[in-house]
């Protein structure tokens, strides 16, 4: 059997805090890439440009410089307001920038900008009589969303939304660097501590594999249901 | 009730796409059991008509009155839009629209399709829905049907679907617009059929179409547009059986 040198359990805490983590990075990443998308579609001049430049600068910065920058860009800013704070009121806090947040935060905002175009471009792919039906028959522009947009859009989303989350489930690997115990971490600290490293990033890389099978099953199920009325016979 | 209001008035109704004059002025009042056919060549104007009656367009000008209540409108940057799109919504829910191309909603099964505004736009108890849902769909011819996918059925399955799911929210009017044109000559027969049966019952209808048989048997009133103005309306024996207007005459003609 494989000799783990007692590095089970916290390999088994880091692949608890990679699926937390891409979880919660998922469900932000999700949020933001819907109002980016509608930012997008939006009549306003203004929504439009900041839709833009956000998905502008996310894709055109390596991911890894993005999460150092709000990482620690991000610690300077708020240690600039607790001084101000200080300094103005004499309120004293001291906030320090928790490393989970800050890659739920980063990575969120990066995926949500993949996201965003995701959903621009499963919205526009639904047609445009579907919404008009719902319109007519009096329905406000959040029930049209409700029950006609979000259900026929998420049909043609889906495939992306999983290559994105495949994507964004390896990009968890990064939060090592801002000092996060997920498992790659702890894999490559076991790995120099045992000089066994071939061993700890096979595990590593079998958990990822196994969460990516679930993951693609999920998808199957979901791509099926949001599928429905399309097409196959019964 | 000695005073009801008239279902539905539509007053001078003008739109312009881009620097196109569409509609230069148009009106027409429906009242209870009217059945009111609009006619003519294809960019007349009488689908954007129709669907300025129920705001999918928004007219630049004019006035409309539903059931008595007027629609408010401000003026935006976007141009002319209506000041309270709660007033809006409330006023679709009684026009009820069927489209040429149906519209069912193709991740719902008829029932669902007929049941969903109901529901969610009048507040009516689903158990309830549904039980009239299904007196709808037998009317129609469609009880089998109710469990169907839009896409697993025909068109004009389709079409008598979306006619139940109009008559689903009981409407003061129902509009109809070119309801047999995408469909085949054969399934064209039991959509009319539906459609005359409605209009024998005295329900309020706007329709429009190339089918002058129905427009012929069935209307109260047939109005006949050419870019964008009433060439000729009154009743169908007059407009259609004497046209006044050359251009009318050739409109009507025998094509081959």
């Amino acid at each position: 059997m494989i000799d783990l040198h007692g590095y089970g359990p916290r390999l088994l805490e880091g692949a608890l805090i990679t699926i937390e983590l891409a979880l919660l990075s998922l469900v932000l990443a999700i949020v933001l890439g819907l109002l980016t998308a509608s930012a997008k579609m939006s009549r306003s001049w203004l929504a439009h440009r900041i839709g833009t430049l956000y998905t502008t600068i996310i894709r055109g910065v390596p991911d890894l410089v993005l999460m150092m920058l709000l990482f620690f860009g991000g610690q300077i800013g708020v240690n600039m307001i607790t001084d101000w704070l200080y300094y103005q009121f004499d309120v004293d806090i001291f906030i320090n920038i928790n490393e989970f947040v800050a890659g739920v935060v980063t990575i969120g905002l990066i995926f949500g900008a993949y996201m965003g175009e995701t959903f621009r471009g499963a919205f526009l792919a639904v047609d445009s009589g579907q919404i008009e039906a719902g319109r007519a028959y009096g329905m406000g522009p959040w029930l049209v969303f409700r029950r006609v947009r979000f259900p026929q859009m998420m049909r043609h989303a889906l495939p992306g939304i999983s290559n994105n989350w495949m994507v964004l489930l390896k990009t968890t690997a990064l939060v090592s660097v801002i000092g996060l115990s997920d498992m790659v971490r702890v894999a490559s600290e076991a790995s120099k501590a045992t000089r066994e490293p071939f061993t700890f990033m096979m595990i590593v890389a079998i958990i990822y594999l196994l969460i990516a099978s679930v993951s693609e099953w999920t998808f199957a199920r979901l791509q099926k249901r949001y599928n429905i009325g399309y097409g196959e016979a019964e | 009730m000695a005073d009801t209001p008239i279902p539905l008035e539509v007053r001078n109704i003008k739109k312009r796409f881009g620097d196109t004059e569409v509609l230069k002025g148009l009106s027409l009042e429906a009242h209870k059991g009217d059945v009111i056919t609009l006619i003519g060549a294809s960019g007349s104007g009488k689908s954007t008509f129709l669907r300025c009656m129920n705001l999918l367009e928004q007219p630049d000008e004019g006035e409309l009155i539903v059931h008595g209540e007027e629609v408010r409108f401000k003026q935006t940057r976007h141009g002319r839009e209506p000041a309270d799109w709660k007033q809006v919504v409330r006023m679709r829910a009684k026009l009820s629209m069927v489209f040429q191309s149906f519209n069912l909603w193709a991740h719902m099964t008829l029932l669902e399709n007929v049941i969903e505004a109901p529901v969610h736009v009048l507040g009516k108890p689903k158990k309830e829905a549904v039980e009239e849902a299904h007196a709808l769909l037998e009317r129609v011819g469609l009880s089998a049907r109710a469990d169907a996918y839009p896409a697993q059925m025909s068109g004009g399955q389709q079409q008598r679907g979306a006619i139940a799911r109009a008559l689903a929210m009981d409407p003061e009017v129902m509009l109809f617009d070119e309801p047999t044109s995408a469909l085949d000559p054969e399934l064209v027969g039991d959509v009319l059929k539906v459609m005359r049966d409605l209009a024998a019952e005295g329900r309020t209808m706007i329709v429009v179409t190339h089918e002058m048989a129905f427009a012929r048997d069935v209307s109260s009133q047939v109005i006949y547009l050419h870019q964008g103005l009433v060439e000729e309306a009154g009743p169908p024996a007059e407009v259609l059986g004497n046209p006044r207007s050359e251009r009318l005459r050739q409109f009507l003609a025998p094509k081959h």
